[in-house]
């Protein structure tokens, strides 16, 4: 199971990565095993407000549609717009082209409070 | 990220059931999940892979979940005729025969198969969420032993399935055979729309015919697949496209109700919503735009009235695109209809369709 060293997790399976004060998101290697075959993605629109905490996107796989939860507070700035056409990219590269969205955070301190990659491992008992 | 199965949230169940090849199940890496009070393998590596794996070579299922029952006796074929909705007279030796188990109100208590193993003596195979309810149901009008517990059930299905097993039995046919070792009833019967067998053995030797076929080149495949092959099919499940609530011919199961047979349990609130004309059906659609997948309660819409909801939908493996069945208003239910399918706020293009989706290859 991968999970990235330069990267902060969410108890729910979302990721976040930091650049500057915008946090990319997507969902973790293991999000992605559990739901195997994803088929659709309903990520949020730029200009969408997102709250941490909060379900903001819809990631669905043969049998199950699954809600996301935004890591972070903030403005949407976009979307994986690749994914309406390769959802599958969220099962072959979770961390990268796999992406769901970027946020504009309100409050950048809100990442120190999310799982590091050793707490993340421990939550899902690896 | 929290999963949904449908539009429901996953039961979480204490005491779920375990059939004897559930260790088998977790040494493959299955993914297991509660169904019908079961602890069963939804998927071993994808759904998709498994779904394809069947359409295309041959799988292998564990069934063991399902009810085994046996009637038997002198009365067995005139009592058994006075439950079930099919004749059962046109049952031959050996034959296998699709029926409902309806109420007084013609609500699907269940959908079985009944295989004819002696001029007096039947087998019975029912939905493993059902066993206790058709029990009681039965006990209360006829003598039945229940088998569920003892026998386990694989299913081997797929286009490669009869080489792989190199028996002989005709299309929904049944009969016992010796398959690598193991005493085993055949019928060449299954739930994916697909060539194959199901095959129920002693609980005991589920382990060794599992591992048997396995070593002969069939792909394990889980609930996950055989919702989506059945769906593909239009092949109802009870508790989702058919229930108590429903009747057999709202979900157009006319052909497996002898309504010209003596009388049955159901026959007469049958024969007065054939007199009076159905006001719903349970019709097949398929989405014509990039859409999420259809979920069961998502509401179909004609323009903007509401005529029903989906019962049982998924994207199709086969059909690369979202598909589905409800019960919607019955003028709303010809092939060709264009519908609605609401989606969370949003509202998707779909068509009525005719049944089945999948057409196996000859």
């Amino acid at each position: 199971m991968s999970i990235p060293n330069n990267l902060r997790y969410t108890k729910t399976h979302e990721w976040v990565r930091v650049e500057g004060n915008t946090a990319v998101v997507g969902i973790t290697d293991h999000a992605q095993q559990e739901l195997t075959d994803i088929v659709y993605v309903e990520p949020p629109h730029a200009g969408d407000n997102v709250e941490a905490g909060h379900q903001c996107a819809v990631v669905e796989s043969v049998k199950a549609a699954s809600d996301i939860y935004a890591p972070v507070s903030g403005e949407v700035i976009a979307a994986n717009t690749e994914l309406a056409s390769s959802p599958e990219l969220v099962n072959q590269d979770a961390y990268g082209h796999g992406w769901l969205f970027k946020v504009k955070m309100s409050d950048p301190p809100q990442v120190d409070e999310l799982l590091t990659p050793d707490e993340y491992a421990n939550h899902i008992g690896e | 990220m929290r999963m949904y199965y449908g539009a429901v949230v996953m039961p979480v169940s204490e005491s779920l059931k375990r059939t004897p090849l559930y260790s088998a199940h977790v040494a493959l890496g299955a993914k297991m999940v509660p169904f019908g009070g079961w602890e069963m393998p939804v998927y071993y590596s994808s759904i998709m892979e498994e779904h394809h794996a069947v359409r295309q070579r041959v799988g292998l299922f564990d069934i063991s979940h399902m009810g085994e029952f046996i009637i038997s006796g002198p009365q067995a074929e005139l009592k058994l005729n006075q439950l079930l909705t099919n004749d059962i007279r046109r049952c031959a030796l050996g034959q296998a025969q699709y029926s409902l188990l309806c109420n007084d109100d013609s609500g699907i208590i269940d959908d079985l198969i009944v295989y004819r193993l002696n001029a007096d003596k039947f087998l019975l195979v029912v939905n493993a969420s059902n066993i206790a309810g058709d029990l009681a149901w039965f006990r209360a009008r006829l003598d039945v032993e229940d088998h569920s517990g003892a026998t386990a059930a694989l299913a081997l299905q797929g286009p490669d399935a009869a080489q792989l097993l190199g028996i002989r039995i005709p299309h929904f046919h049944i009969g016992s055979f010796n398959v690598f070792g193991v005493e085993c009833r055949a019928a060449r019967t299954g739930y994916t729309g697909e060539d194959g067998f199901e095959l129920l053995c002693h609980a005991g030797d589920a382990a060794r015919l599992w591992t048997e076929l396995l070593a002969r080149g069939a792909q394990p495949c889980g609930l996950g697949a055989r919702d989506t092959l059945r769906m593909e099919m239009c092949y109802p499940l009870h508790g989702q496209d058919i229930t108590t609530a429903t009747t057999p011919l709202e979900a157009g199961l006319g052909r497996f109700v002898a309504l010209d047979k003596p009388d049955f349990i159901g026959r007469a609130a049958l024969l007065a919503q054939q007199a009076r004309g159905l006001t719903r059906k349970l019709a097949a659609f398929k989405m014509i735009e990039k859409a999420p997948p259809p979920r069961p309660h998502y509401p179909l819409f004609a323009g903007n009235r509401r005529i029903g909801e989906v019962t049982s939908g998924a994207p199709s493996p086969s059909l690369g695109i979202g598909i589905g069945m409800g019960y919607v208003e019955a003028d709303a239910a010809a092939p060709g209809t264009p519908i609605g399918v609401q989606i969370r706020d949003r509202m998707f293009a779909a068509v009525i369709e005719t049944k089945p989706f999948w057409k196996k290859k000859k």
